[in-house]
């Protein structure tokens, strides 16, 4: 009946709106709809974010030599269902003299922010929630939100620690906003749109990590500095730094609140990591080279779907591997690399990437 | 289900906007600024002016009221109540707010809403809002925006020279 067509999900995507609208009223059919974009997306995160810690202890345990999880399953792959059902059965702990409201109210702003930000993301080609006109800029917005999670979680649990987490991931998403954004707009001069679907088209014939060479791979460079600090990710992690924070922002919360948090943060590493891939690697976009027609055949055989997930993957894994890899920053060197370093090379690159197309000198 | 929509985002703006006013923690008041200036970006995407929806949803929430919400981490504290408003002063701002909002009420219903021909149905073309920004012609807002950057430029100038002072002073 809803034959799915891995090239193309147009396809599938017209045929259930209209054995929907066959069946319902036109208005019942979008909320049908609305039901169904809902489920899918919710079961899309939980299960990818089930997928992104066990990844994350395996990766974390081959960087220090150790195994991992390996007793729930084989590989260990249950363990991290197994951790979730625990994390859901839980007690739901408040401090004494905690803000009731704000402390319930934060884990729901943050995860609020990413589901919103997870809306305009292309995940194949015909499969997207809604290709805003301005969706990079409305992911950016979006996910702008979430801070308030963090910050509110931290000053309504009552506790100095979860304070100090507060006051630090402030400073710090504030001022990194700054540089992906920045980042992100130089691209943006490259591919005259702001619209996620003509950002991947216009990667037909090549993806722009390729046709905008040095300015593209600064901005690329700068672009996951900036979203590794954004995620509150090591080595930018001083939000939640358990060896002299405890848990930071979130060290309050248990069961399900702290798992609302824990999910907020690797979906919105998924986020950066498919922006990332949208804009420097050509999201769905196979890959091209400008007039190879055969070879261009032969990439066209890999579903646009395994492409989007391959490049999430390889990008995820980079930032997994920063945060593996490089000590924790203290807070001035944080502020430091972002106002001193990452900004004005930003604004260089800006208007050296400005020259560029003017000039035509990109391919 | 547009109307529905529209009420239930008016309902938000004008619940919040009262709370805002009157809760006496100063972290739930901005949290329910918050939610005002969220519910005002809805009205913005119901418009289909998605560029200012984004614009709303950066600047104001993502920016003003994060400031805000700093400021207020690094200074209150969670026991804080703000002291209840005395009796005269909560009637004059009663009277106040109603008087404006009659004003307001009459004010529209007076008005002739004529459809100006320079609008579009949306969504708004992007590059035809960066046009108009920076052009000088007709509906050109060079000289604003010039303007606003050179007030933008002295305010930073004035923060970073309040915040060398205590330096020079040691």
């Amino acid at each position: 009946m809803f034959a799915i067509n891995l090239y193309d999900f147009s396809g599938t995507v017209n045929s259930i709106h209209q054995w929907l609208n066959a069946r319902l009223t036109p208005g019942w059919a979008t909320a049908a709809e609305w039901a169904i974009i809902g489920i899918s997306l919710i079961l899309f995160v939980a299960i990818s974010v089930i997928i992104l810690v066990y990844v994350e202890r395996k990766v974390a345990a081959f960087f220090q030599l150790r195994i991992g999880p390996n007793r729930v399953g084989k590989w260990g792959l249950l363990q991290t269902i197994a951790d979730f059902l625990k994390l859901l059965m839980k007690e739901h702990i408040t401090s004494k003299n905690a803000d009731k409201f704000l402390f319930n109210l934060a884990p729901f702003i943050m995860v609020t922010a990413v589901f919103l930000g997870l809306g305009a993301i292309p995940f194949a080609k015909g499969l997207q929630i809604f290709d805003i006109n301005i969706g990079l800029f409305y992911i950016a917005a979006a996910s702008s939100v979430g801070v308030f999670g963090i910050l509110l979680g931290g000053w309504a649990g009552n506790n100095k620690y979860s304070l100090i987490g507060a006051l630090r991931s402030g400073a710090q998403v504030v001022s990194y906003e700054l540089s992906i954004m920045l980042s992100l707009l130089t691209m943006v001069v490259f591919t005259g749109s702001l619209q996620l679907s003509q950002i991947i088209a216009s990667q037909q014939d090549g993806w722009w990590i390729f046709k905008g060479h040095l300015p593209a791979w600064i901005a690329f460079i700068i672009f996951m500095i900036a979203g590794t600090a954004e995620t509150n990710r090591g080595p930018f992690d001083l939000a939640e730094a358990e060896s002299e924070l405890t848990a930071g922002f979130h060290t309050e919360y248990s069961g399900i609140k702290f798992a609302m948090f824990f999910l907020a943060e690797y979906v919105s590493l998924f986020i950066i990591a498919a922006v990332g891939a949208t804009v420097f690697f050509g999201g769905w976009m196979p890959f091209h080279i400008d007039d190879w027609a055969a070879f261009n055949r032969i990439m066209d055989y890999i579903p646009p779907i395994v492409w989007f997930f391959g490049k999430v993957a390889m990008l995820i894994g980079i930032i997994m591997w920063f945060k593996w890899t490089f000590p924790r920053l203290r807070i001035d060197q944080l502020l430091v690399l972002e106002w001193k370093y990452l900004l004005p090379l930003n604004l260089m690159n800006l208007i050296l990437v400005s020259f560029i197309v003017l000039m035509g000198w990109y391919f | 289900m547009e109307r529905f929509i529209f009420y239930f985002i008016a309902a938000i703006i004008l619940v919040f906007s009262v709370l805002t006013v009157s809760s006496r923690r100063i972290l739930r008041a901005a949290v329910y600024l918050l939610f005002v200036l969220l519910a005002t970006a809805g009205f913005y995407f119901l418009l289909n002016y998605n560029f200012l929806a984004a614009v709303q949803l950066t600047v104001y929430s993502g920016g003003i009221v994060v400031l805000i919400v700093f400021a207020i981490l690094l200074t209150a504290h969670l026991d804080h109540r703000l002291p209840k408003p005395n009796r005269l002063k909560a009637g004059f701002s009663g009277l106040l707010a109603v008087t404006g909002l009659v004003l307001t009420l009459f004010a529209i219903s007076r008005f002739e809403f004529v459809r100006s021909p320079l609008v579009t149905e949306g969504p708004y073309n992007i590059e035809e809002i960066g046009t108009r920004l920076l052009s000088y012609g007709d509906y050109g807002y060079v000289l604003p925006f010039e303007v606003i950057s050179v007030l933008l430029l002295a305010a930073m100038v004035a923060a970073i020279i309040v915040a060398k002072k205590s330096i020079k002073n040691d």
